[in-house]
């Protein structure tokens, strides 16, 4: 195929963008499992790119979780939606962050739904005036924060002092990426490449030195389910998935594995240790497990943050060998202190997984 | 027509779901569920286009509808732009709204679910809630959660967070006129009503059972709704 040909068509695979004034809503998942992710993402956005982002204090859960487990019901998570747009409006933002995959899905389909039935919306609006008085304007463009650092990747890449490259054998380091399956399963337009062509965090990876290996299962899900994970009693369902891509990637022996969804990386993270310890089975370098990353602490490392201010030290897999190979310099006596360098003693190892 | 399907069909994403499936099977090919449990999406969407109360009703009381993680690949995949994924939702609502989802193993884990993520929702502002989620209900965190845990403020502290603190930020106390408002969105579209129909049917399942289910967590229903799992046994 002609080269002008191929661009035609992958232009087709593309979402817009906005440049700037962005809305900025947390994710349940990331606040309690990578806090330090949504800090450093705020960081990145305006102290190294200098772009205009605001957060509302009143904001809230999109209510996606308690959505997707099925105990709310679409009206209450639609009016839940439109109060979040009540407040950008309100703020005099027109372009909606989310820092999660569940939300970005969530805010997507509402739209969507109230795009095919017009009374729906209609009867959210009177829900939301009777119940808090707000009205609201629908976000001019909806992205991702993840779709922001892909859109300013190079800037990055122009500040970085990390790349991922081998810092002594000069090898360029392989990745693995996970995009979690609301990013663009449900709304392929709405998701930069698609559904086909996931390109956003392959994006990130290229610009930084990186190189993407392809597997098997790089599409199946990590295996949340939302109530497969949340109950005791289904969380066969949520291992065995993630299970399963650990195996399909394994044989590619790649250095990380960097995640879209707040909620991937627990899982990829969480599930090599459990699989260790329930079955003796590894599958990173001498019995450790393969580093999980947000695409916040990727950028992080790439601009040179501190791996412990990034949040590093609360994985149960260790980023340790990552840091390693791309020459980042770390204290390790550092790793287990507060703030004010108040040490707070060590976890507990487990008993078969390798950590630092 | 069903009056149980005419039920179903009020629900948005039952005609946003199901539109005319041909039963090729691709969203099942596709299934991540599909891959663990018994579990067909092919065949609920094929039972619910029957239109059949009998068949629907069999659904609504089933542990089928309770095997779907709500990925939505099916959505991705069908040929005729139906998705199986929505179609349970729909069912898993009326399964609810009707009492249904009691009477199926993993319908009932739908109390514990009320419990933490709908409860955490309504009075925290948020779907989790540090506190709740220890190693004791979710020992895979692993140990250096249990480190966290035993040291959240100071953590928190350092990663940047302002947990429970006042203004922005992350883990931020919500201000109480904003979970007034959540209140009363809760109280206006549906969602508090069907809170106490999870309670109401629970109750009447836990006192069939002979098993306390007291305010207080953990109790023994909650317990055995959370741990049962007879399916794969």
């Amino acid at each position: 195929m002609l080269q002008e040909g191929k661009q035609a068509l992958w232009k087709e695979y593309q979402k817009e963008i906005a440049d700037n004034r962005y809305f900025y809503v947390r994710s349940c998942v990331r606040q309690n499992f990578f806090p330090a992710s949504e800090a450093t993402f705020l960081k990145i956005i305006t102290e190294e790119l200098g772009k205009d982002i605001y957060e509302h204090p009143s904001h809230t859960s999109c209510s996606g979780i308690g959505y997707h487990t099925d105990v709310i019901p679409f009206e209450t998570t639609m009016t839940m939606v439109a109060r979040q747009f009540a407040l950008m409006t309100e703020a005099g933002y027109p372009n909606l962050v989310p820092s999660c995959i569940t939300s970005f899905g969530l805010y997507t389909e509402v739209l969507d739904t109230w795009h095919h039935f017009p009374e729906v919306e209609a009867r959210v609006r009177e829900h939301l005036r009777k119940a808090t008085g707000r009205e609201f304007e629908k976000p001019a463009n909806i992205a991702h924060a993840s779709d922001i650092i892909f859109k300013l990747r190079n800037e990055i890449a122009a500040k970085a002092k990390h790349k991922l490259v081998n810092h002594i054998t000069g090898k360029t380091l392989r990745g693995v990426e996970h995009i979690g399956c609301h990013y663009s399963k449900m709304f392929p337009q709405k998701g930069i490449g698609g559904a086909e062509y996931p390109y956003v965090l392959i994006g990130m990876i290229e610009a930084w030195g990186g190189e993407v290996v392809d597997y098997p299962e790089r599409r199946h899900c990590c295996g949340f389910g939302f109530r497969q994970y949340l109950v005791k009693a289904n969380r066969g369902y949520s291992v065995a998935s993630s299970k399963k891509k650990f195996e399909s990637m394994e044989p590619y022996k790649p250095d990380f594995i960097l995640t879209n969804c707040p909620g991937c990386p627990y899982f990829l993270d969480r599930w090599q240790y459990a699989i260790a310890e329930m079955e003796g089975t590894t599958y990173g370098e001498n019995g450790m497990g393969i580093p999980v990353l947000t695409y916040e602490e990727l950028a992080g490392l790439v601009l040179g943050y501190d791996p412990w201010d990034l949040g590093l030290q609360v994985h149960q897999v260790s980023v340790e060998p990552l840091l390693d190979k791309m020459g980042i310099s770390y204290n390790p006596s550092s790793k287990y202190v507060g703030k004010n360098g108040k040490f707070l003693g060590v976890p507990f190892k487990p008993n078969t997984l390798k950590v630092c | 027509m069903g009056k149980l399907y005419e039920q179903l069909s009020k629900d948005v994403r039952l005609q946003e779901g199901l539109k005319s499936c041909i039963n090729c099977g691709t969203c099942t090919a596709i299934c991540p569920a599909a891959e663990f449990y018994d579990y067909d999406p092919r065949i609920i969407a094929e039972k619910v286009q029957s239109k059949n109360d009998t068949t629907i009703e069999e659904l609504l009381k089933s542990e089928t509808i309770w095997y779907c993680g709500e990925c939505m690949s099916c959505k991705t995949r069908c040929p005729r732009g139906n998705t199986p994924g929505l179609i349970i939702m729909a069912l898993r609502s009326l399964s609810q709204d009707l009492g249904h989802f009691a009477e199926s193993e993993k319908g009932r884990q739908q109390l514990f679910l009320k419990r933490t993520v709908g409860e955490w929702l309504l009075n925290h502002g948020y779907c989790l809630y540090l506190e709740g989620i220890g190693t004791d209900l979710f020992p895979e965190q692993g140990p250096i959660w249990d480190w966290w845990q035993e040291n959240y403020k100071d953590v928190m502290d350092r990663m940047g967070a302002n947990y429970q603190g006042e203004g922005p930020g992350v883990l931020r106390k919500i201000p109480e006129e904003t979970m007034a408002e959540v209140k009363k969105i809760f109280e206006l579209t549906g969602a508090t009503e069907r809170f106490a129909t999870i309670e109401k049917y629970s109750k009447l399942k836990a006192d069939e059972f002979n098993l306390d289910i007291s305010d207080k967590m953990p109790n023994e229903y909650v317990h055995s709704v959370f741990t049962t799992n007879s399916i794969l046994e």
